[in-house]
């Protein structure tokens, strides 16, 4: 039996990196998937990886999620294409690196507006529709940034710690609904988000993970599957870290 | 009544978890016992399901009482 078989998700930020590599991962776990992401062109990459390894053909939506209007189009375009969601994977963000002294307050709205407020608005979706059916699983991505801090990272440190306190929340609102909400905070991962690191800076971060390495997107995405799926039907209000042990 | 209005008093009586009987005009959030904020999400997904609608979050919010919730579903081109 796979993980998700039968079920429904949404996985946003699905055209690279983590986002990516969980929708081709939530496929083979046997989900039917609908993907968003800003570039249509990026997304049919990641739905021809998925066809080409026998997956179903997800559902394809262009959408910003920094932009309400757009936002609002892809529910009801979700809605529409279907009234069950077993599972929602808020993935799509953003990297604005900035010492405090340089940051303006664009950057700050612009961050907070993709990384945070979108998670908000995409639960509150969600949950219709999941409080609807009394089940249901929210996977929000955080960061171990949003935990320990980093220098040049305030402001994306902040949206990913407001990430956590917000699926805390929600967990507990939404779990007489049979509506589970977690979080995965992933260290340093091989994606596009880490290619602008010097490579000094890089071989540091490498030294404070304890397994040495940096992780791959598949390594999170199973996590991300886990949660996502009834195998994980106890677990609500959790902050998984994937990070080769760098918080410990 | 017509089938809108029925649907509605079902939709009522599901959300907000009570019996189809004490579904009235009456009804108001806060005012009504067991219409407090939890169950307003209830009622809000009831609804949603009910006429196969994806209502705003401003019409969410505006969604005081009986007659508002008329009111607003017949902007999403339900009819009474």
């Amino acid at each position: 039996m796979k993980l998700l078989e039968g079920s429904t998700g949404w996985i946003t930020g699905a055209s690279r990196g983590i986002g990516r590599a969980t929708a081709v991962e939530a496929s083979r776990q046997g989900a039917t998937l609908i993907l968003t992401a800003r570039s249509l062109e990026d997304l049919a990459e990641t739905a021809q990886e998925i066809e080409s390894a026998g997956g179903n053909s997800p559902e394809l939506i262009a959408c910003d999620v920094s932009d309400d209007a757009k936002l609002s189009a892809a529910f009801k375009e979700v809605h529409a294409h279907t009234k069950k969601l077993d599972f929602v994977v808020n993935n799509a963000g953003i990297l604005r690196d900035a010492f405090l002294g340089m940051i303006s307050s664009a950057q700050i709205r612009e961050v907070m507006q993709t990384n945070l407020f979108s998670v908000i608005q995409i639960m509150q979706f969600a949950a219709r529709l999941m409080t609807a059916q009394k089940s249901g699983s929210i996977v929000n991505i955080a960061s171990i940034i949003g935990r320990t801090g980093n220098e040049g990272q305030v402001v994306y440190g902040a949206s990913k710690a407001a990430v956590i306190g917000a699926t805390k929340s929600a967990a507990r609102e939404l779990a007489p609904k049979g509506i589970r909400v977690n979080a995965v905070a992933p260290g340093v991962i091989e994606t596009s988000m880490i290619a602008n690191i010097p490579e000094p800076k890089l071989q540091e971060l490498k030294s404070s993970i304890k397994m040495g390495r940096l992780g791959a997107p598949e390594e999170v995405a199973r996590v991300i599957c886990m949660l996502a799926s009834n195998y994980t039907s106890y677990v609500t209000g959790q902050v998984i870290g994937v990070d080769g042990g760098m918080w410990l | 009544m017509s089938e809108s209005e029925i649907k509605l008093r079902h939709a009522f009586a599901r959300g907000l978890n009570i019996p189809e009987a004490e579904v009235t005009n009456a009804l108001e959030y806060r005012n009504t016992k067991g219409w407090d904020s939890l169950a307003h999400m209830s009622l809000i997904a009831s609804l949603d399901s009910t006429f196969e609608i994806m209502m705003d979050i401003d019409d969410i919010l505006d969604l005081s009482s009986y007659d508002k919730a008329r009111g607003i579903l017949v902007k999403y081109g339900v009819q009474f």
